[in-house]
């Protein structure tokens, strides 16, 4: 259910990049053995051969320059590349770390303070991205090849409008455009959590 | 550095104590690059007039003008003018170095320091209350720095990945800044502390630092 690990399958699907799923149930993530991979007990943790990497930025990142011909994950231009940069940053650094802490909000401030911080938090990164997009966007985020700026907000858009709730149509138009458009490719609906092999409604294990 | 010069290509929109807008005129320091400083005072809420909203939609320092670039966000700063401006280099070349820099980078942009922000802390404040600002601060950089110090073992030499600064540094040399101000006791981290000091030698750094800003309230510039 992670965005950050929906993130990267996103980018390794682009890619056609193989890959060995390894799912974590609730409480893993705390293990020595997991903790020894990744310190700070977030998923996702890459491993490519001997090299361990964590942080969903960090993987993707590193992916784009060792596989660099498949699907180039951002733009040749400086300044196009810089928005793609600073759109994944409002992602990650913005809305994704408050998400996160909705659970310790409605446990310390009760369930019906939960929605309103989500939806603030979200609310406000969103307003911010639809103004920084509204000059680049193409039929995606950045133009009319899916970048870094994508990979980003295709989980973050799915997590508003199917966990959240968050009315997209009035009040970010561009980002419902763009959620409709990542709806539609196959890299996508190949990462979506329901499609993984730990969703609930898997039966392979 | 940091001077008022109108005729300067570069801008940089910054508040004196924004650990954000420290990363940035850290590497501004480290390549050679003059700009002019633009104080946004966020503490009497600068950042949301409209102007700075067309600078950065989501109302945050820094933001950088680059003759007709505008760029916002520390991370996407620092890495448009690695490229734009390449010497003095802000990442390794070896790929799985640079990997753990974005991740060290990360630890400190996306779990510590969103954490510690201003908007934050209010709502702590309001919600609990005063006292459990320190507490809410001091946990979260806390877990961030237990991370750092187990991140970074196998990778430090004298900074934070080997024997040149980095952009993990430049993430982490504001942020210690921070949580030493929140009465982080630094002694839990040998590691980070070590490395506080060692950027405390660089003049790159010691000039970026809030005390030394324009804007910073001992400055009689304004």
């Amino acid at each position: 259910m992670s965005s950050c690990s929906f993130r990267v399958r996103l980018a390794l699907n682009l890619k056609g990049l193989d890959y060995e799923y390894i799912p974590l149930v609730e409480g893993q993530q705390y293990t020595p053995e997991f903790m020894k991979l990744n310190p700070i007990s977030y998923v996702p943790v890459l491993v490519d051969g001997e090299l361990v990497i964590a942080d969903s930025l960090a993987i993707i990142l590193y992916l784009n320059e060792k596989y660099p011909h498949q699907h180039p994950l951002l733009p040749t231009d400086l300044h196009k590349k810089a928005i793609n940069y600073q759109a994944a940053s409002i992602v990650h650094s913005s809305i994704q770390p408050h998400q996160n802490q909705a659970r310790y909000i409605e446990k310390e401030f009760g369930p019906d303070q939960k929605l309103p911080w989500l939806r603030y938090h979200i609310g406000k990164g969103f307003a911010a991205l639809e103004k920084l997009l509204k000059d680049y966007a193409g039929r995606y985020a950045t133009g009319d090849e899916v970048h870094l700026a994508d990979i980003f907000l295709a989980p973050q858009l799915y997590a508003a409008t199917k966990r959240f709730n968050i009315d997209m149509q009035d009040q970010f138009p561009l980002l419902s455009r763009l959620d409709e458009a990542y709806s539609q490719l196959p890299a996508f609906q190949v990462a979506i959590p329901e499609k993984q092999p730990d969703a609930p409604s898997s039966r392979t294990s | 550095m940091g001077e008022p010069q109108s005729n300067c290509p570069l801008k940089l929109y910054s508040y004196w104590r924004s650990s954000c807008s420290c990363r940035v005129r850290i590497a501004l320091n480290l390549k050679g690059l003059d700009y002019e400083y633009i104080p946004i005072n966020v503490v009497k809420g600068e950042q949301f007039s409209p102007e700075f909203r067309k600078l950065n939609p989501i109302g945050y320092v820094p933001a950088l003008v680059d003759g007709d670039v505008v760029i916002s966000d520390s991370f996407a700063i620092l890495l448009y003018l690695d490229e734009k401006y390449p010497q003095r280099p802000l990442l390794p070349t070896d790929i799985r170095k640079k990997a753990i820099n974005y991740q060290a980078a990360n630890i400190v942009s996306s779990s510590i320091q969103p954490l510690q922000n201003m908007t934050i802390l209010k709502y702590i404040e309001e919600k609990v209350s005063p006292d459990e600002k320190l507490p809410w601060v001091q946990c979260h950089i806390g877990k961030g720095f237990e991370s750092l110090e187990k991140l970074l073992q196998d990778y430090a030499g004298r900074y934070a990945t080997g024997d040149d600064v980095f952009l993990a540094d430049l993430f982490l040399a504001p942020q210690i800044f921070t949580a030493k101000g929140f009465n982080v006791d630094m002694n839990q981290f040998p590691l980070l502390s070590r490395l506080d000091e060692a950027y405390s030698q660089l003049p790159a750094f010691h000039d970026a630092m809030p005390e030394k800003q324009p804007d910073a309230p001992s400055s009689s510039t304004s």
